[in-house]
């Protein structure tokens, strides 16, 4: 017993328990995940903007906020300032570096809210069926019948500027996809065989839903969340850019291409390094999105 | 006199695991007669005939001394020279209408192209011989049934509208890859006997593709016998009882047969050495 | 009575033809989904945190004012009768007055709309005509070096926020080579030359036969439009080139094949013809996604379109504007899905 090894144990055809063929599934999986290179190359960008978001303040060689008038808008490459400072002499590279955090606070509430939001609307209406369903569906498709930007832009206007407020308007808009998705998951599994036998055993509405269809539905909402995660980002840094997400001086991406959008034709680091900042993470993303649905959803793959 | 020659016939697929070879020395000729091909899904029998119309697309390859259609040989032919052969002198019916047709274009667009393609005629000239070719098919409506779309037609219209199509550039050889599998059992032999009937009256060759020993001893002169890429047996219809090959008997004990009832059906036992030995040379 | 009765009475009411009941269906659906839009709006009218009163009779009104505005606005009505008004306002086309410059709304929307359409259109336009080829090759050379060149265009779209691809290519083509026009859509020495019949100014230049307006006023477009073009390229080849590959694997092509037929006949004769309808259906999506695309594109740009218009109105806190405007992009975008619904019947001959 000794000599089989980790590798071996985990692919094992015989799994001893439910944990040992939950893990084995899992090796697998993330075997064929590396060898995606491009999936591989997305994955070890975010790695790395965890990292660069968690010792921001080790990394960073100056105070974001901090202003030095007398040294305001130096290009790229000048002593001291890596990537040059914006027009109030701020540190470009530092501020890059913090708003790493907040690009990172953005995606995750909103991959956390609107697959929930949409997660529960969607199991309801497909549990429950019948009018339920018919009106919960009427909502969802009203949703998408607004142009994304826009509504979550009156959202915005309705609930005053700021990061929270720009999470929620995003939210609003990206959940529909999701409720989608999860019915028409719902509506499958509902009625198998094995959740009529559960019903046979007295279980209620509520522990069939949250026992049995939510974990079901899992995978698939993470495939779209992923693939989602470059549009939230590029949501996020367009009412950054409009001046309705994050306020001055916080250094969100997206409010510092506004900012260097004044210097564009004379100082164009300025609003160029923030936008490849936003341009490397969503591509990240997107990478890593096409790699997982290789993996989780194979029905899909090679379109 | 042969049509149609084929020497050591190769098709080849790269795969991740290496080269798999779905058709391994594949040789035969064929006359003015009904040359049967019979074998189980994988045998390599649809990929054959395939590769005579060099229909395998790349990744796929095709190797062959030579396929010769009336002495010249196919494998030289450049791809427009090709075009001129496929419809025109070979042809091929598939096995589903319901996919082989196309959806969104009308029965009587689909079987004029095919004319045009080959006639340089007018329009009313093509209606008019589609029409015609359409009642050779025992179609009663042709008129309605030109305006029609694939999904408006049953199964074994649809597959009458196929030969009718694939008959009307007149060509020497029809290769039907198991055309009646997907129909209606009540109207398999309706078909297969318009398509005899048009095979015999013009003196072509017909490769006829299928699972089926049965329908294959019935329906043909002569029988390929193909497992795993290559020719196991090749033996004329009629004598098919005293095939010698054990695949071939294994086949034959496997089906019941109402003349000799039998308590129990043998079950096919695979040898692996039949996969390896050199395909049998299937001249007549 | 209920047995004897139900069949007696059933008989001579002659059934509903399947195409109308789904056509009402449809007809039906359309208005909830309408109806439903315009009280969302109407919900997130009511709950800004901007007195609409206070906004029209300023700060130093006095008490007896303040409520006479209150009324006459119905602001003192329920909710649900207040929507009533909302309304019948609406399908009057009436979206309020601007707080702004005390201009209705819907004039105002009238005016810079078709600044946005030509802009959007001229976007789709190029998508169309540069992504559905790069999809359709991309499928048929799979793999093939033009395949992967697709395959980054479209990622590298998917990736990028457009406010500042527009940035660069302000900084790029305006700034540093010079080739195009910069901001807005014309330069003012060319502006109010020709009369403005569609409020498309290379229609109107075109239609007047002043071709030096037209000259500028397309030195204008062609970097937003090539913009927007882009990312509905990304778009509409990807969706090209799974519907393609499908097609091609379809036994129909091998048919099309066997008859002698040319690969480009093939092609674009059988598998092509084949996806059409859902073609159709994506460029109307892809239009009315660059429709919303253009917000961020007009700011950057400085085109006078519906984008700016809303994004103007939102930062000035002009609540009529603001709703009025999303009202109309969400009743456009209600449309063309209505419109691709209906070509997708026109179109396959399946669905009659």
């Amino acid at each position: 017993m000794s000599e089989v090894t980790l590798r071996q144990w985990l692919l094992s055809d015989a799994p001893t328990s439910r944990r040992h063929a939950r893990l084995a599934s899992l090796y697998k999986g993330w075997l064929s995940f590396r060898s995606n290179t491009m999936a591989m190359f997305g994955l070890g960008i975010l790695v790395f903007l965890l990292l660069v978001a968690a010792f921001a303040p080790l990394l960073a060689p100056y105070d974001p906020f901090a202003q030095s008038l007398s040294n305001r808008l130096q290009p790229i490459g000048v002593e001291g300032h890596l990537l040059g400072t914006d027009s109030l002499g701020r540190d470009i590279l530092s501020r890059l570096i913090y708003g790493s955090r907040i690009t990172l606070y953005i995606v995750a509430l909103v991959a956390l809210i609107a697959p929930v939001a949409g997660l529960l609307v969607g199991t309801v209406a497909g549990y429950v069926g019948g009018w339920t369903d018919t009106i919960l569906m009427r909502i969802t498709d009203i949703f998408l019948a607004f142009p994304r930007l826009v509504l979550a832009l009156a959202f915005v206007a309705a609930l005053g500027a700021g990061i929270e407020n720009a999470v929620l308007a995003i939210s609003l808009t990206a959940w529909p996809p999701y409720a989608r998705i999860a019915r028409a998951e719902t509506l499958t599994i509902r009625s198998s065989d094995y959740i009529s036998a559960i019903r046979l055993q007295g279980a209620g509405a509520l522990r069939i839903i949250t026992k049995h269809i939510w974990p079901l539905c899992v995978s698939s909402l993470i495939v779209r969340v992923t693939l989602d995660m470059a549009g939230i980002i590029l949501a996020a840094a367009g009412l950054g850019f409009l001046g309705l997400g994050a306020q001055p001086p916080s250094p969100e991406w997206g409010a510092m291409i506004s900012e260097g959008r004044r210097f564009i034709l004379d100082h164009w680091w300025v609003a160029t390094v923030p936008g490849l900042a936003i341009f490397t993470v969503s591509l990240a993303f997107n990478l890593l999105g096409d790699g997982l649905r290789d993996v989780l959803d194979p029905k899909d793959s090679g379109q | 006199m042969n049509m149609l020659e084929v020497e050591n016939l190769w098709v080849k697929f790269p795969t991740r695991q290496g080269i798999f070879d779905a058709v391994r020395g594949v040789s035969f000729t064929l006359g003015k007669e009904r040359l049967g091909i019979v074998g189980e899904s994988g045998s390599g029998k649809s990929m054959t005939g395939r590769a005579i119309l060099q229909l395998i697309r790349p990744p796929g390859i095709v190797e062959a001394d030579y396929i010769k259609l009336e002495g010249q040989n196919l494998l030289d032919f450049s791809e427009p020279q090709m075009r001129e052969v496929r419809g025109q002198r070979i042809s091929m019916v598939m096995q589903d209408p319901k996919f082989s047709l196309n959806p969104v274009m009308t029965v009587g667009e689909q079987i004029m192209e095919a004319y045009l393609l080959h006639n340089n005629t007018s329009k009313a000239q093509a209606r008019a011989k589609s029409i015609a070719m359409l009642e050779a098919v025992s179609i009663r409506d042709p008129e309605r049934v030109m305006r029609a779309y694939p999904h408006e037609v049953s199964g074994g219209m649809g597959q009458r509208i196929m030969i009718a199509m694939m008959l009307i550039p007149d060509p020497q050889i029809l290769i039907a890859d198991e055309p009646t599998s997907a129909l209606d059992v009540s109207v398999q032999r309706q078909v297969l006997d318009i398509m005899d009937a048009l095979v015999k009256e013009r003196g072509m060759g017909l490769i006829f593709i299928s699972h089926d020993l049965n329908l294959v001893s019935e329906f043909c002169d002569r029988v390929l016998i193909m497992y795993a890429g290559r020719v196991v047996e090749v033996c004329d219809a009629d004598k098919l009882h005293e095939a010698s090959h054990p695949y071939t008997r294994g086949l034959l004990n496997s089906l019941p047969r109402l003349d000799q009832p039998r308590k129990h059906l043998e079950v096919l036992q695979r040898d692996p050495k039949w996969s390896e030995a050199p395909s049998v040379g299937g001249h007549s | 009575m209920a047995l004897t009765d139900g069949t007696e009475q059933r008989r001579p009411r002659a059934p509903l033809a399947p195409w109308l009941k789904g056509s009402l269906l449809t007809l039906g659906s359309i208005a909830v989904t309408m109806l439903g839009l315009l009280f969302v709006t109407f919900i997130i009218g009511r709950v800004m945190p901007i007195d609409p009163v206070l906004a029209i009779v300023g700060e130093r009104a006095s008490q007896s004012t303040y409520d006479a505005v209150y009324e006459q606005l119905g602001l003192d009505k329920p909710l649900l009768v207040q929507f009533f008004y909302y309304l019948t306002d609406v399908m009057r086309g009436d979206f309020g007055m601007s707080l702004l410059n005390a201009r209705p709304v819907s004039e105002d929307i009238a005016r810079v709309f078709p600044a946005t359409l030509e802009l959007a259109t001229m976007g789709v336009f190029m998508g169309i005509v540069l992504g559905v080829p790069l999809g359709v090759i991309a499928a048929v050379r799979r793999g093939s070096w033009i395949d992967q060149v697709a395959r980054v265009v479209a990622l590298v779209g998917y990736s990028m926020p457009i406010f500042w691809l527009g940035l660069m290519g302000l900084l790029i083509f305006y700034g540093i080579l010079g080739w195009v026009g910069g901001p807005g859509r014309l330069d003012i020495f060319y502006e109010d030359i020709v009369p403005a019949r569609t409020g498309m100014i290379l229609v109107d230049s075109a239609l007047a036969g002043d071709w030096s307006v037209f000259k500028n006023a397309f030195s204008h477009i062609i970097l937003p439009a090539s913009l927007l073009g882009y990312y509905s390229l990304a778009y509409i080849s990807r969706m090209t080139r799974s519907f393609m590959l499908e097609q091609l694997s379809a036994e129909y092509v091998t048919t099309a094949r066997v008859k002698g037929m040319s690969e480009r006949a093939v092609i674009w004769r059988h598998a092509f013809k084949n996806i059409r309808v859902q073609l159709i259906t994506v460029i109307a999506l892809s239009y009315a996604n660059l429709l919303e695309g253009s917000v961020l594109t007009e700011i950057i740009f400085s085109w006078p379109g519906i984008g700016s218009y809303i994004t103007t109105a939102l930062l000035s806190a002009d609540m009529n504007a603001v709703l009025g405007g999303t009202v109309v992009v969400g009743l456009i975008f209600i449309c063309l899905n209505i419109f691709s619904d209906l070509l997708y019947r026109v179109f396959d001959p399946r669905s009659k």
